[in-house]
């Protein structure tokens, strides 16, 4: 089928099955590899974008239901002359490790701080639950906080 | 005498259909033929047999949870993740249950999906509870989010939620996820004749 959505704010149309995961569309079609596979069973996050705006798992999100919506990957969250809060929280707190997860937990949090400005540890805990295998929980943490901060100060 | 057959014949058809008319009122005799047998009305007590198997399958109840997360799985473990069910059931600000659930199952990722995927109400925790503690809850207005008995007849019958649990997908592993004891035509047949036999909660 055809299906046609705004990607990183560029028009995009592709011809593929309907039951085709979005982050195979993403990065085999439109060779964004920023978003990355993980587990392709919605459990780690690691392929996590924004679809009008809300966190979603794109290996378990059919790209028929991409019809119409404003899709947000890690390319688009921001760009090197304007940082996203959480772009700039990120470099601030030297987060990544391998950094293979880093680009989903990005965009959840960036999709909870719309959601919660100001989140508490608990929110972060309820809210946050993508997995790193090299346990970068403590400084993904710090850098949430200080996204937070960053955000309400440019508001 | 050719004559005389024919009347005879007339006569034993005629004894035939009083008699078995009035026997089968219904046209549901045996060898009837003339409508399928889902459409008599089921005695009341094994409509809400029938209703009650589905309706305490854990695909059912393992989203009428007592608390405030979902159930999953066949052994119908605490959801994974410490998923809760925020505000209204859809999950929490950032944590929606639509991050990972969509509209139709996803039988690449194992995740299941249909429309307004979410979690019953609190008020309609079905969780530990028995079959007829079940309908009594889901007949009490004051625990059933304010629904007349149509209004449930058609909640039970027709919500595409409610009817996933006959199609409910393959899990992460590709195995087909159990399916109520019941199939969906029977349990839709079962939830109208107990409603219209009025209802009834047998005493247990
Ligand atoms: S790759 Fe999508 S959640 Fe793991
Ligand atoms: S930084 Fe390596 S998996 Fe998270």
């Amino acid at each position: 089928m055809q299906v046609s959505f705004n990607i990183n704010g560029t028009p995009q149309r592709v011809e593929v099955e309907e039951h085709t995961p979005l982050l195979w569309v993403i990065r085999d079609i439109l060779d964004l590899k920023g978003t990355k596979f993980g587990c392709g069973k919605a459990a780690c996050g690691a392929c996590t974008i924004h679809v009008d705006g809300e966190a979603v798992r794109s290996c378990s999100f059919p790209v028929q239901f991409a019809e119409g919506k404003n899709i947000t990957t890690i390319e688009g969250l921001g760009t090197g002359d304007a940082l996203h809060p959480v772009q700039q929280a990120w470099i601030e707190e030297v987060v990544p490790q391998c950094g293979y997860c880093q680009p989903g937990f990005m965009m959840a949090t960036a999709a909870m701080l719309e959601k919660i400005p100001n989140p508490t540890d608990e929110d972060i805990d309820n809210n946050i639950v993508n997995v790193c295998r090299c346990a970068t929980y403590y400084r993904m943490r710090k850098a949430i906080h200080r996204a937070a901060e960053i955000k309400s100060a440019n508001l | 005498m050719k004559k005389a057959n024919h009347y005879y014949l007339i006569a034993m058809l005629l004894l035939g259909v009083l008699v078995f008319g009035f026997a089968y009122p219904d046209g549901q005799g045996e060898g009837s033929t003339a409508a399928p047998a889902a459409e008599a009305p089921m005695p009341a007590a094994a409509a809400f047999d029938q209703m009650m198997a589905v309706l305490t399958h854990k695909r059912c109840v393992n989203c009428h949870p007592a608390g405030d997360r979902p159930h999953q799985g066949e052994d119908s473990h605490l959801h994974h993740f410490g998923v809760q069910r925020g505000e209204t059931g859809h999950g929490l600000a950032a944590l929606q249950c639509s991050t990972c659930h969509q509209e139709t199952n996803n039988n690449i990722s194992g995740v299941p999906g249909a429309p307004h995927w979410h979690l019953a109400p609190r008020s309609m925790a079905w969780e530990g509870l028995s079959r007829t503690e079940i309908a009594a809850s889901m007949l009490d207005p004051a625990r059933n989010g304010g629904r007349s008995l149509e209004e449930i007849v058609h909640h039970l019958t027709e919500d595409a939620l409610v009817l996933w649990a006959f199609e409910p997908g393959v899990d992460d592993e590709g195995n087909p996820r159990e399916k109520p004891p019941v199939s969906k035509a029977d349990y839709i047949q079962a939830v109208k004749d107990w409603a219209a036999a009025g209802a009834q909660i047998p005493n247990e």
